[in-house]
């Protein structure tokens, strides 16, 4: 990784001033500047509903600002539609695709600007153009490819193609590397490279600190609304710009008590599964974690760590092998008397496992406990305790906005509704908590929030499995380090001794001491 | 803005919007039939309204519709569609039929009894659809409207059975023994001047309640509504979906089937040889969806359905044609569903 400059000062491209957006009372942007030279990248960094997202809309003409000028190469523009900022040269590529999937590329980016030829789609010189595009910005796009074979990394250089095809000389990235692999994020950086030495210039919306280092040359800063600052990105280190943007010192290291491990608490035995497919994907894993200790499990994606997790929490059923749960074996066994026996899980998909979005905070936080008699006698729920469980836990988590309790948790943000897991998970207080993908898509305070009351768990003196396919996380949580690939652990070491080539190494299928 | 956001959020709002417009939309064609619309909604509002009896009438009409009602937004609420509350009923009405032709007890067992054998048969009816959802797979609304169709040709199977069928031609069932029947005390009769009136509307009334209880304060509802949302969610937490699943729609058919038993020991008396569906149990899905699937809501959205049903009875009277009334009811679905995409775009931007 490494960002090539390529700022033209002189050539202001975008000017935004004191921009005012205001949604009936609640103000989203509160006098925001912004202003983008040729051949920039700009990161607008923010936690979630600072108004990152609020202010392109506005310069991409999805909104209208309730006050603030924007100039555009010099004169003063009104953006009333996201046509009229095409037409001015500004294009967006959104964090979620929006891509016809049975199409190809080239189709996909001709939509509704089709070029003809007689009563024809002029389908050949479009595919041209398209070629030459990705050649000139070296993106590696098959124009013929269809959009449901690609990767998810392809797909997004097809929007990219989409905005260029279209003239944009300031394209809007929203988020782009949410769902991208490491190795996908590096290409793009690069690709963000290639259009800057071009003369384009590049509006970053994230809030990876990490990225901005890499490939930004300045960056501005929102915090509830508010514009903060303008950095230049080569003047901070990741913790200051996390510290403006959260409004406080941010704690990268987790503080850790020393404590030996003790008993062994899980112990998984020559496991075998299947996937969803009916292919096999554990072939004999063993696995063991103790009180006290954080047993990080890293690994590729798709190496079987989402399998023995749902084996482990009784939504799949296993092939063979043992599972012990202090002692007892367990393999097999139903979701609650799992959780009967002391496991618990932080889902990786929040949405999909976590939580009943349409249910109330405070229904959601007795999804496994609704039938003790702290919650319900006789199969009627009872209301006030169900209640001021939820008050009590919304105080103590720091669960977002206060008073909560009756709102659908479909309408918290992610960070909430992830605090509202994390808050019904730990207090469950079971003797074994699986953490995975625990902090993905949160920002820098709701990450540091959720590693704390990891750690915590671990020194309570309980065990904690942690899969994740973030590497850092795992190295800085971690007590012992496991690596998954293909379906059974390659190699594993103390969590201290631990460096990211010998990791990444392994989960790549290396041996560790090649 | 948050009193402006929940008028927005308000279904009441949109339901009644979708009433007027319903109104309006039969007002139309009515012109296009020539027939003044002012004169036939007046017989409509008239044909309910102008004598205490047409009040009590419109009730009786109301009263398996309220059942079948519930019955559908019990099922919206555990996240199945039971389109198949038509059969449901109808074995409903038939179990009823055959216990209260066949078994001479007394009123205190025999409406227990016809009632209960009415319940378990619809119950029944749901529950194989059920079984066959959670074992084999199945889509549940295929399985529901063959099973309307079973159901269809079973009951006329069974009104042509020599020892329940009506004795001297006729292509129906004896009528049920007096002490099967729910009519309320001859001098209710009497005073209303309406032979039909029954009990039939507090089992509803009652129905209802326990229904929403069952929902909004009971583990097993918490269970079911809980499957209904987020199935993965649900199972993750321990939930037995399959098992919720299965409860659900046995609890769902057994309600169709009760409507069954209203209808049939209040007011028809007999099961009469189909010729078409009779569609209670697609009204059904019209009451639910007015009432926004709150089972205390489907006793109003009931009560209005069957005003409109009797009411629309005697449009015949004006020669306006009776189909208006379904022309109107369509209508305030189509809107209904309509408002929620545009509490969508209402909503929609709100957030920063």
């Amino acid at each position: 990784m490494g960002k090539t400059s390529h700022i033209d000062e002189s050539t202001v491209t975008i000017q935004m001033k004191d921009i005012v957006k205001k949604f009936g009372n609640f103000v989203a942007n509160d006098h925001i500047n912004l202003t983008v030279h040729k051949g920039e990248v700009h990161a607008i960094l923010g936690e979630n509903g600072a108004g990152k997202s609020t202010l392109m809309n506005v310069l991409y003409g999805l909104y209208r600002p309730t006050e603030g000028e924007i100039f555009v190469n010099g004169k003063k523009v009104n953006i009333d539609s996201p046509g009229k900022a095409i037409e001015l040269g500004i294009g967006m590529v959104h964090q979620h695709f929006m891509l016809v999937q049975p199409y190809t590329i080239t189709e996909n980016i001709i939509l509704g600007m089709e070029p003809v030829k007689g009563l024809q789609v002029d389908l050949a010189s479009a595919r041209q153009k398209v070629r030459e595009l990705s050649e000139k910005y070296n993106m590696q796009v098959d124009p013929d490819a269809k959009i449901e074979d690609i990767s998810v990394g392809m797909q997004q250089r097809a929007e990219i193609l989409k905005v260029l095809y279209r003239g944009a000389d300031i394209l809007i990235l929203d988020e782009p590397t949410a769902s991208l692999t490491p190795q996908e994020i590096e290409e793009l950086i690069e690709i963000i490279g290639h259009l800057t030495a071009d003369g384009k210039s590049v509006i970053l919306i994230t809030h990876k600190l990490k990225e901005i280092k890499a490939s930004a040359d300045y960056c501005t800063i929102i915090r509830q609304g508010k514009y903060i600052r303008t950095v230049n990105v080569e003047d901070v280190t990741e913790n200051e710009l996390a510290s403006m943007m959260v409004g406080r010192d941010v704690e990268f290291v987790v503080e850790k008590k020393n404590i030996t491990p003790g008993d062994v608490v899980l112990e998984v035995k020559n496991l075998h599964g299947k996937d969803y497919r009916g292919t096999e994907i554990l072939k004999g894993l063993n696995l063991t974690v103790r009180k006290g200790e954080i047993v990080g499990l890293a690994g590729v994606d798709g190496n079987g760590q989402t399998e023995l997790v749902e084996i482990l929490t009784g939504l799949r059923k296993g092939d063979s092998g043992e599972v012990y749960m202090n002692g007892e074996n367990v393999f097999n066994w139903t979701p609650r008397a799992l959780f009967k026996k002391g496991i618990s899980s932080i889902p990786a998909d929040r949405q999909k496992h976590g939580l009943v979005l349409e249910f109330s905070v405070a229904e959601n936080l007795i999804l496994q406990n609704f039938a003790e008699p702290e919650f319900s006698k006789k199969g009627i729920l009872n209301k006030k305790s169900i209640f001021d469980h939820a008050k009590e836990l919304i105080a103590k988590f720091d669960i977002r906005p206060s008073g909560c309790e009756e709102r659908p948790a479909g309408q918290l943000s992610g960070g909430n509704q992830q605090k509202v897991i994390i808050a019904r998970e730990v207090t469950n207080d079971t003797d074994l908590l699986i953490a995975v993908n625990p902090t993905r898509g949160l920002d820098v305070g709701a990450i540091e929030f959720v590693h704390k009351y990891i750690v915590e768990q671990r020194n309570k003196n309980k065990a904690v499995l942690l899969v994740s396919f973030e590497l850092d996380e795992i190295m800085s949580l971690s007590d012992r380090i496991e690596v998954i690939f293909d379906g059974t652990i390659k190699g594993g070491m103390a969590g201290k001794d631990a460096d990211e080539n010998t990791l990444g190494l392994m989960m790549a299928g290396g041996n560790q001491h090649e | 803005m948050n009193e402006k956001k929940s008028i927005l959020n308000s279904n009441a709002l949109y339901t009644l919007i979708a009433i007027a417009i319903g109104f309006l939309v039969g007002a139309l064609f009515l012109l296009v039939a020539k027939i003044n619309p002012i004169e036939a909604y007046t017989k409509l509002f008239t044909g309910v309204f102008s004598k205490p009896k047409f009040v009590v009438w419109a009730v009786i009409y109301a009263s398996p519709l309220i059942f079948t009602g519930l019955s559908v937004a019990f099922s919206f609420k555990t996240g199945v569609f039971n389109i198949g509350a038509e059969g449901q009923f109808v074995v409903g009405t038939l179990a009823a039929a055959v216990v209260g032709i066949m078994v001479d007890v007394p009123a205190v067992i025999h409406i227990p009894l016809c009632i209960l054998a009415a319940a378990a048969a619809g119950s029944i009816w749901g529950s194989v659809v059920g079984f066959l959802k959670v074992k084999k797979g199945i889509n549940e609304v295929l399985l529901f409207i063959m099973f309307n169709w079973i159901a269809f040709y079973l009951s006329n199977y069974v009104v042509n059975l020599e020892v329940i069928h009506k004795e001297g031609g006729g292509e129906a069932t004896k009528d049920v023994l007096e002490s099967a029947k729910i009519l309320l005390p001859q001098s209710v009769r009497q005073l209303t001047g309406c032979s039909n009136v029954n009990f039939g509307i507090f089992l509803a009334i009652i129905a209802a309640v326990v229904i929403w209880f069952l929902i909004n304060k009971t583990t097993i509802g918490y269970q079911l509504r809980a499957v209904g949302f987020n199935r993965n969610a649900a199972e993750y937490g321990g939930i037995n979906a399959n098992r919720a699943v299965m409860t659900a729609m046995a609890i769902s058919g057994g309600l169709a089937g009760l409507g069954g038993a209203v209808q049939l020991l209040g007011m028809s008396m007999r099961v009469s040889q189909f010729a078409t569906q009779e569609s209670y149990g697609f009204q059904g899905i019209t009451v639910a969806l007015i009432a926004g699937s709150n089972p205390i809501g489907c006793i109003f959205s009931g009560l209005f359905y069957g005003a409109m049903k009797y009411g629309g009875s005697k449009l015949s009277l004006i020669n306006a044609p009776s189909e208006v009334v379904d022309i109107i009811m369509g209508t305030i679905i189509l809107f209904i569903a309509v408002s929620h995409v545009f509490k969508k775009l209402a909503l929609k931007g709100k957030r920063g």
